[in-house]
């Protein structure tokens, strides 16, 4: 196995990631591009974890603590969105735009 | 290019079992992934991620990070997931469609950033890596929980304050006011 | 820093005349005029405090003159002095300020003349102008110019002597005006000094010539350069000369500017005893002799002598005749006195410098005299005018006595003061006459001579219109209070015997003190009286006194009837004074006050003020130029520009927060990768 395929499959799970992000009206759904974004770091780490066979591990503890404070954010980005959506009826985040002009 | 060189490369590298193996996840996921960003209901989003994730977690094993796959499956998947599909269902409108659509403007720059972003950190990585090969760096856990707990027990502490600051934000946030 | 420079004459004018440099008296004497104008000052500030109100500080300070005078006078007759001290004040380039003092022949005798007739005036002043409201401030004034008029002569350079000059005439103005509720007599006043002040610009053309030409403006320095032949100094001496003469023209009331000296009698008696008979008005001829060298020597200003000799015998003779027709005693001394100065200018124009000069002495003591027995009578009676006079004789004795003794010393009777000084007059002329000045001298000689008659025609008609006859006026005369006759019998008594220090042939003592000077004067000196011309002179004098005893010895009412056959042209043209004051008035002022005045505030207003204002219109131009062109369409526009572009580009720019994180989200990722594509393409 090569490093590189690892690497092209985290790569384009990472633009999957970002179009989803970009393109997603609905809060979750962003959040959710945002753990896919997240996964493809994940797997960039694991791999080059290996790849210089590191006898710390340091991918693979990289790699948990990326999972942890992804659950962290999700758990806070829900809430928020929760609470948004309490106010406003709606999960659009095209209506969260009171920062505009 | 030499389409001869790069063709009898292809060969080898599928008479790998290993790669094969890489290639069926990896497309998996990839498939997945697509269904997440792009399926208009909500719920099927959701359970894509699910298949993603697990994906994820059979390439993990296959680089021998056995215990972040389980971690990634329990956590991720168990918990993750679980919250996302409660998010869903407290923020859905009451027919169960979903009212948001996505946004079909945004569709052709959104593609435009995310394929450039992929074609960039793809050249750049196989240019720096090329073929260099990467063995299964098959690890216990023992090894694991000394390295966390000598070498980054900081990060580790670090890591366990935000999740109990995200643990009381969160509920913070999201209660009920007290006084209605 | 000032130091004194003490020089002295030239050595070898020294040597030539024997002369000594004075001693202790001459390098004082420079408090001759200084002592009148400090006593001025102390006079104006606590004058009116004084148990004399002022008076007693006026009088010390002309009897210190007139001893310092005397004593001079003496010392010089005895050994002749020539003196200059100087104290240099500053300098401006190379030329030096300084103020010095001359102490020579001609000096002295002004010093003394100037201090004994002055002491005599101011205690006769005491008693006349008792009672007057500004009693301190007529002795502070009339101090002032005894000051003024020593400091004039006493002058060692040009420039001193125009300070003198001009300080003299602040004090004839404001003496002249003393009376000055009357507002004719402000005009008098004024015009006196404006008269002069015409005059005085020839004085100034001529000073300025000569300093500049010569280089200094020192007396000696002058003299110097005529006794060496200095040809930049031949070349302008004729009209600086002129110039210089027209100066003293006015100083001296020659013809044509002769007009102020009658309106000077608005002033005080005293005043027009000391200022217009004695002193002031003949500074004109002390400037003459104090220059003569440049006027006698060959080669400079010896032309203009013909021009002064004229000049004096138009004016002797034509104010001669004024003279008969006055009715106003001053005004008929008045008219006399130019005469006079016009027999001192005559005798200037033909080179005789002792006689000029001596006229000027004798005139002093004699027309000071009349004049004061004149306020005498005047204060007696009330009234200026001779119709209101009459037999008066045995009123006021003394004054008659005086008066009587005056008219013959002016007369020319021998053996009078004047018979002698107006000998000396028509001799010189003559002499003249077979010399350098030729027919002019001869036909100025038989005016002189005629001159002699009219002036003995006038007084004796004076002296019987005031003495004699019956007095018909309202007032009760009597003799005027002693302090004011005993300088007329003082005064009178120096009528008598003034004529005796320059008698040809027998005592030429007068003409050697004037000579004690560092040059030679090259006047004539006579060998012995001249007696064809003496007596000529004394017949023609006597045949007047003769003709106005005819005409005027009678009773009043005679007398005036007389005075009224009047010959019908030339009556008219003698009472206006030839119409000259009328010429003045319509032909000079007139035209100055109205068309030229008119025509100097149109070039003012319009071409002055028009320039002006063209300036201002064009820096207004300039400036809305500036404002609206530049500042608001140019500059105003670029910064405006600048700012609108800014805020359109805010405008622009605004668009992209929108608000929604996910265009962030997109913009920062798109961002990223151009930035890793730039990276890699350009490392």
């Amino acid at each position: 196995m090569t490093i590189s395929q690892f690497l092209v499959l985290g790569a384009l799970l990472f633009s999957i990631g970002i179009y989803g992000v970009l393109v997603r009206r609905n809060a979750v759904l962003v959040l959710l591009s945002v753990e896919l974004m997240l996964t493809a770091v994940n797997i960039n780490l694991v791999a080059f974890g290996s790849y210089i066979s590191d006898t710390l591990r340091s991918g693979q503890v990289f790699a948990l603590f990326v999972i942890t404070v992804a659950a962290a954010e999700v758990g806070i980005g829900l809430a928020i969105v929760v609470l948004v959506f309490r106010n406003r009826s709606s999960a659009n985040v095209d209506e969260l735009d009171l920062l505009r002009w | 290019m030499d389409w001869g060189a790069s063709v009898s490369w292809m060969r080898d590298w599928i008479s790998n079992a290993d790669n094969v193996v890489f290639l069926v996840i990896s497309l998996v996921i990839v498939a997945a992934a697509i269904r997440v960003v792009s399926s208009p209901n909500v719920v099927h989003a959701a359970l894509m991620l699910v298949l993603a994730l697990a994906g994820a977690a059979g390439l993990f094993l296959m680089l021998g990070a056995e215990f972040v796959a389980w971690t990634l499956v329990l956590v991720y998947i168990g918990a993750v997931i679980v919250l996302f599909l409660f998010g869903i269902m407290i923020t859905r409108a009451p027919t169960g469609r979903d009212p948001v659509r996505l946004d079909h403007a945004r569709r052709w720059p959104a593609a435009v950033v995310a394929l450039g972003t992929f074609v960039t950190i793809a050249t750049v990585t196989t240019m720096a890596f090329g073929d260099r090969p990467v063995e299964a760096a098959v690890s216990r856990s023992g090894e694991l929980g000394d390295v966390l707990f000598s070498r980054y027990v900081i990060p580790f502490e670090a890591v366990s304050f935000v999740l109990l600051a995200a643990l009381i934000g969160g509920i913070v946030i999201a209660r009920k006011d007290p006084d209605r | 820093m000032t130091h004194l420079l003490v020089s002295f004459a030239g050595e070898a004018a020294h040597e030539a005349a024997n002369l000594v440099d004075g001693g202790a008296l001459a390098r004082f004497a420079w408090l001759i005029p200084v002592v009148p104008l400090v006593a001025m000052f102390v006079i104006v500030f606590v004058g009116k405090r004084l148990p004399m109100k002022g008076w007693e500080l006026a009088e010390a300070a002309m009897l210190f003159d007139a001893v310092y005078g005397v004593a001079l006078f003496i010392a010089n007759a005895s050994h002749g002095i020539s003196y200059e001290g100087s104290l240099e004040i500053g300098r401006i380039g190379s030329y030096v300020i300084e103020w010095g003092w001359v102490v020579d022949g001609l000096s002295i005798m002004m010093y003394a003349l100037v201090g004994v007739v002055g002491l005599a005036v101011f205690t006769y002043a005491k008693g006349y102008m008792k009672g007057d409201v500004r009693f301190t401030w007529f002795f502070a004034a009339f101090t002032q110019f005894a000051g003024a008029m020593l400091l004039l002569v006493s002058s060692a350079n040009m420039i001193q002597l125009i300070v003198g000059w001009e300080l003299v005439g602040l004090a004839s103005y404001l003496l002249i005006g003393h009376y000055w509720e009357d507002h004719e007599n402000n005009a008098a006043a004024t015009k006196a000094f404006l008269v002069n002040k015409i005059a005085d610009v020839g004085l100034f053309i001529g000073v300025i010539i000569i300093g500049v030409t010569v280089g200094s403006f020192r007396f000696d320095a002058v003299l110097n350069a005529v006794a060496s032949g200095n040809s930049a100094l031949a070349r302008v001496a004729f009209w600086s000369g002129l110039a210089i003469f027209i100066g003293a023209m006015g100083k001296s009331a020659q013809f044509p500017f002769h007009v102020w000296l009658p309106d000077a009698m608005a002033g005080p008696t005293p005043v027009s005893s000391l200022m217009h008979a004695a002193t002031m008005v003949t500074a004109g001829v002390y400037l003459l002799g104090r220059m003569f060298p440049l006027f006698q020597t060959d080669g400079f200003a010896t032309e203009v002598k013909s021009i002064i000799i004229v000049v004096g015998g138009i004016t002797l003779f034509a104010t001669g005749l004024i003279a008969l027709v006055q009715d106003d005693i001053k005004k008929v001394l008045a008219y006399s006195t130019l005469s006079q100065l016009g027999y001192m200018t005559v005798a200037m124009g033909a080179g005789a410098y002792t006689a000029g000069l001596f006229h000027l002495f004798t005139h002093a003591f004699f027309k000071g005299l009349l004049f004061l027995c004149a306020g005498s009578v005047i204060h007696a009676v009330h009234s200026n005018n001779m119709s209101d006079m009459g037999g008066l004789r045995k009123a006021m004795p003394w004054t008659f006595r005086t008066f009587v003794v005056g008219s013959l010393a002016l007369a020319g009777i021998f053996p009078l003061a004047g018979f002698w000084s107006k000998d000396e007059i028509l001799a010189s002329v003559q002499y003249d006459a077979s010399g350098a000045g030729g027919t002019l001298a001869s036909v100025v000689l038989v005016v002189a001579i005629a001159g002699a008659f009219v002036t003995a025609f006038y007084m004796a008609r004076a002296v019987y219109l005031t003495f004699f006859g019956e007095y018909k006026g309202q007032a009760h005369p009597h003799e005027s209070p002693r302090i004011m006759t005993y300088p007329l019998i003082g005064l009178g008594l120096g009528s008598i015997v003034a004529g005796f220090v320059s008698v040809p042939g027998v005592f030429e003592g007068f003409g050697q003190w004037l000579a004690a000077r560092p040059f030679a004067m090259g006047d004539h000196h006579f060998e012995s009286l001249n007696f064809a011309l003496a007596g000529i002179g004394l017949a023609v004098a006597l045949a007047g006194l003769a003709a106005g005893t005819m005409l005027w010895r009678r009773d009043a009412a005679t007398q005036r009837e007389r005075d009224r056959f009047r010959i019908p042209v030339l009556y008219p043209l003698l009472a206006n004074k030839y119409y000259i004051d009328d010429l003045y008035l319509k032909g000079v002022i007139g035209p100055i006050k109205g068309p030229i005045a008119r025509f100097v505030d149109w070039t003012s207003t319009t071409i002055i003020d028009g320039v002006v204002n063209a300036f201002g219109g064009v820096a207004r131009l300039a400036a809305r130029f500036v404002y609206g062109g530049i500042d608001q369409r140019g500059i105003d526009l670029a910064i405006n520009a600048v700012a609108g572009g800014t805020s359109e580009v805010g405008e622009a720019l605004r668009h992209t927060t929108t608000g929604r994180v996910q265009q962030y989200v997109g913009a920062l990722f798109a961002g990223a990768v151009l930035l890793v594509v730039g990276f890699l393409i350009f490392t």
